[in-house]
């Protein structure tokens, strides 16, 4: 008798552990998108940084609207993942802060509406439209592009280098440790880093349509590819570039006065300048004899496919968001050249700014499509492989069926 | 466990008196803890059923009957538990029970349904939301098409798009199923037509009100439906466009009207054409076993599975063995009473326990950097040693690091156990004669199993899946150079899960989850074996 009661009492019990998850999910209620009520309501998801500059433009969109804007401020890294679950769960935000890189998993899990910017779309940088393209629709608003430059310390070269072999001279002649450094990884290189030297053998990962998007055709293992493998395989014979120097180490390096040069981002300009090295941002020497074109990473705004609020979310992103005085907001909270070309200009003022820019305005958008992720499993192994010394032909055209392979799935 | 019994032993009185009487008396004795406890009880009680209350409302409100339904059954069986005397044992484990379902018992059946769907990138929600994601992106402003000034205009509770002709600038009308028709007297606000006669102007207040229907209007051009249709997203600009795909959710199909392809529901979670080709997004479906037979036959995982395995069960074994053979000797050594200072030592001892493994892992990583690390450079007067890229260097690198985060836990629990043995046992093996080798391999080292050997089981299911130390220090690198997808010489199974489970930026919980179960089969059948195994050594005492 007694048994059966306690069984039973358990049971029940263990049912009632639902209600501690009900607790749980009922208690995220509040970044849910709810019905509009007189002005309207917008979930609005950003980062710290941004939060801060955005103020402004909210109070004066809830002012001129009558509308409600809640900014939720996110972990920079937790936005995507976040994004993916909690859109299809039905309390995500209308809007989201992202990169472009993100766009192609994000319309193929279907998260994402289009944007339609209208007349708009010629204010904007070309590679920030570009970026934000996919199967010729504009999925997002641009605020904010980053890519690599050649960062010179002024003291120790004078000049910009031409191409890549006048910057190894001149770095030999500057006496310094290094000729030249750029952060690797001992394990992975750093494609990112070593893409410009990729695109100066005219050498591109996917083949680009006319309107800057990506096709999944993969053109990496070309001529042009191979060649530019072979150079890959003389520079690590050569020494000249190291995959144990770090991006940590290299910034070291860098910042101590041990090299003339280094490849990097806006991210690092600011340790550079308190370290009192006296910068000037550069085109990125050919290595191939064409343009060296980085990767160019795009920042901004999308638009949640569950939004309920879209006309209100349109309102907001294309005409306050896609403004000069947001867009330079944002470009002093974070320091990227904005998207916006009016703000571009404005902020070109500053050589630096100006010199990330111009690089980046000849760079290619980094393909957002999903098949770019079955490329950097395999492209950094084969880049350090040949650095080692492996032979370059070879390890190269074995990655590209890797990653064809890895594509047809 | 028993439960209070409230059976009377005296078996002369009839039953149902003895009953009673026993009630009555629990009730006395409840009665009796006073009434502070009574009032703490019922305060609880009100915040807890208050708290559920308003959980059925959210619940019901959001269609979700059947948790709302379990919420309140809890509910119940709680305040029955709590408010009616005897019960003694379920009053004391249901809060345990509570969390160990939600947090335990949840959780692994989650991760069983998972395993057993397509849940992942391209199929993460329902149906419905995968149409609407399908039909929102296919629709595609045409080219260069013109943009027309628009003013949303009600009749009747249906929104119509009064528009101005950007070529001829006049006004024109329409609504949901009513292509474009000129407007005879509109009202001009410069250019733009602002009013019409028999509709009311909706203002931008009036629009956000009713921004969902507005944002679905779309408006056709002609009658011909291939010439477009207008749609606004702002409320004051519309533009043309057309859909290229069309939902027909009669037949179930969609078609695609540039290259006439029909896309079918054929049940696996995508809409496929008939040779083959799926369109993302998908929606979420149970797949059965596919996810476990995909697990079995996945071919990029064959070639390298044998060795990973082997690694894995070399890297959990000889984890346990050297962290408990260092913390073990260092236990003894410690524990001598002649040893001066011991406090502090120990203190020294425990700081590797102390660091986050994740960020020792990262410092350790950069210390076996071959030209600029700490150990080259330094320790080894600026050797040219690969630690991390030589496959065999990496194993040993790893188990190095390893060691040094976990020989602490095990001199920790290897002090307590061997105090915890009593001195006079070692006495009586020095009488008979024995070494200190002896009374230790002989004596106390079997006393010391007794109790140590179920933290080595844990310790070893622990490495076994140790995921951020692989991940953290060599990336499961260097890599196997035949592999046809990024699986390393010092990749664990948890770790090779990951890569095939999360290829790029494809992320397939399924599959992670199917592999999740079988990886956890595989641990507790070891950690089965041994648990069986130390049971012999429980004779000792």
């Amino acid at each position: 008798m007694m048994v059966i009661r306690k069984s039973a009492a358990i049971a029940a019990l263990a049912a009632g552990s639902i209600l501690v998850l009900a607790g749980c999910s009922s208690g995220s209620s509040s970044d849910e998108t709810t019905a509009p009520v007189d002005g309207g309501e917008l979930t609005v998801w950003v980062d710290s940084d941004r939060a801060e500059a955005l103020q402004d433009v909210v109070a004066t969109f809830e002012e001129e609207t009558g509308s409600t804007v809640n900014l939720v401020i996110k972990d920079n890294s937790k936005i995507r993942d976040d994004f993916t679950q909690a859109v299809p769960a039905g309390n995500g935000p209308d809007i989201t802060i992202g990169a472009h890189d993100w766009l192609g998993s994000l319309v193929q899990d279907g998260l994402v509406a289009p944007l339609e910017l209208g007349d708009k779309v010629s204010e904007f940088e070309d590679v920030a439209i570009q970026a934000f393209t996919y199967d010729g629709q504009v999925y997002g608003l641009p605020y904010a592009t980053e890519n690599v430059a050649l960062m010179r310390n002024v003291d120790l070269a004078a000049e910009a280098p031409a191409d890549f072999d006048e910057m190894i001279q001149m770095g030999n002649d500057a006496g310094t440790q290094y000729a030249f450094v750029v952060g690797l990884d001992p394990a992975n290189a750093d494609p990112y880093h070593l893409y410009p030297f990729q695109t100066s053998f005219g050498n591109s990962v996917f083949e680009q349509n006319a309107d800057g998007s990506y096709t999944s055709t993969l053109t990496i293992a070309d001529a042009a590819g191979q060649d530019f493998a072979t150079w890959l395989g003389e520079q690590g014979a050569a020494g000249t570039i190291n995959l144990n120097l770090t991006q940590d180490l290299s910034k070291e390096a860098f910042n101590a006065g041990e090299s003339p040069f280094i490849i990097t981002g806006p991210w690092n300009v600011a340790d550079s300048q308190a370290a009192g090295i006296n910068i000037a941002v550069d085109p990125i020497p050919s290595a191939g004899g064409d343009t060296a074109r980085p990767f160019v990473g795009v920042q901004g705004f999308y638009l949640s496919a569950k939004s309920e609020n879209t006309i209100l979310a349109n309102e907001f992103m294309v005409n306050y968001l896609g403004t000069e005085d947001v867009q330079y907001a944002l470009y002093e909270a974070g320091n990227r050249p904005p998207a916006l070309t009016a703000a571009y200009e404005a902020a070109s003022s500053d050589p630096i700014i100006e010199g990330f820019g111009a690089v980046g305005a000849e760079g290619a958008p980094m393909p957002s499509i999903p098949e770019m992720g079955n490329v950097w499993e395999f492209w950094g192994v084969a880049e350090a492989n040949i650095i080692n010394g492996q032979d370059p032909e070879s390890t190269w055209t074995k990655m590209a069926d890797d990653i064809q392979a890895s594509i047809d799935g | 466990m028993t439960g209070a019994t409230t059976e009377d032993p005296k078996q002369q009185e009839d039953p149902r008196a003895a009953k009673r009487r026993a009630r009555a008396q629990a009730y006395a004795e409840a009665a009796g803890a006073g009434w502070k406890v009574w009032l703490a009880k019922i305060v609880m009680l009100g915040i807890i059923d208050a708290a559920s209350v308003y959980a059925i409302f959210v619940l019901a409100a959001s269609g979700e009957w059947l948790v709302g339904a379990i919420v309140a059954l809890v509910t119940i069986a709680v305040n029955y538990i709590y408010l009616r005397p005897g019960l003694l044992p379920a009053k004391y484990l249901t809060p345990g029970l509570i969390f160990l379902f939600v947090f335990q018992i949840f959780v692994v059946l989650y991760t069983v349904y998972i395993a057993f769907t397509n849940y992942g990138s391209g199929h993460n929600s329902d149906k419905e939301d995968a149409v609407n994601a399908l039909l929102l992106q296919s629709q595609t402003r045409v080219e260069e098409s013109a943009a027309y000034p628009t003013t949303i205009v009600e009749n009747f509770g249906s929104f119509f798009l009064l528009v101005t002709d950007p070529d001829t600038g006049e006004a024109l009308i329409g609504g949901e199923e009513q292509p474009l028709e000129p407007v005879a007297d509109a009202e001009f606000d410069g250019s733009k037509a602002v009013a019409a006669p028999g509709y009311t102007s909706l203002d931008f207040s009036g629009i956000i009100a009713n921004q969902g229907a507005i944002a679905d209007l779309s408006v056709p051009l002609t009658d011909d439906p291939n010439d477009g249709y207008l749609k606004t997203t702002d409320g004051s600009t519309s533009y043309v466009f057309i859909s290229n795909m069309e939902w027909d959710p009669v037949a179930d199909t969609m078609t695609n009207k540039t290259t006439g392809v029909v896309y079918r529901d054929i049940g696996t979670g995508a809409f496929t054409a008939d040779d083959g080709t799926e369109i993302l997004p998908g929606w979420v479906v149970t797949v059965g076993f596919d996810n476990f037979a995909r697990a079995f036959t996945n071919q990029d995982i064959r070639g390298p599975f044998i060795a990973v395995t082997l690694w894995t069960f070399a890297f959990a074994i000889l984890s346990v063995a050297t962290t408990f053979i260092l913390g073990l000797f260092l236990a003894i050594v410690f524990n001598d009473p002649r040893m001066r200072s011991k406090k502090y030592y120990r203190i020294i001892m425990i700081l590797p326990y102390a660091f986050p493994s994740f960020l020792s892992a990262l410092v350790w990583a950069g210390m076996f950097n071959q030209d600029f690390g700490y150990i080259n450079q330094v320790l080894l007067g600026g050797a040219d040693i690969a630690w991390l890229q030589d496959p065999w260097l990496a194993k040993f690198s790893i188990l190095v690091v390893n060691l040094w985060l976990g020989y602490p836990y095990m001199f920790l629990v290897a002090t307590g156990a061997l105090q915890s043995i009593p001195e006079d046992i070692q006495e009586a093996g020095k009488v008979d004669g024995a070494g200190v080798w002896q009374v230790f391999r002989l004596i106390k080292f079997p006393l010391l199993l007794v109790s140590l050997a179920p933290l080595l089981i844990s310790s070893f299911a622990f490495n076994f899946n140790n995921f951020n130390l692989i991940y953290m220090l060599t990336g499961g690198g260097p890599r196997f150079p035949d592999a046809p997808i990024n699986i390393g010489q010092t990749d664990i199974m948890i770790s090779m899960v990951y890569k095939t489970a999360f290829v790029g930026s494809m992320r397939d919980y399924g599959l992670a989850s199917a592999f999740s179960i079988i990886i956890f089969i595989i641990v507790a059948a070891v950690s089965y074996i041994g648990f069986r195994q130390t049971k012999v050594l429980e004779d000792l005492n």
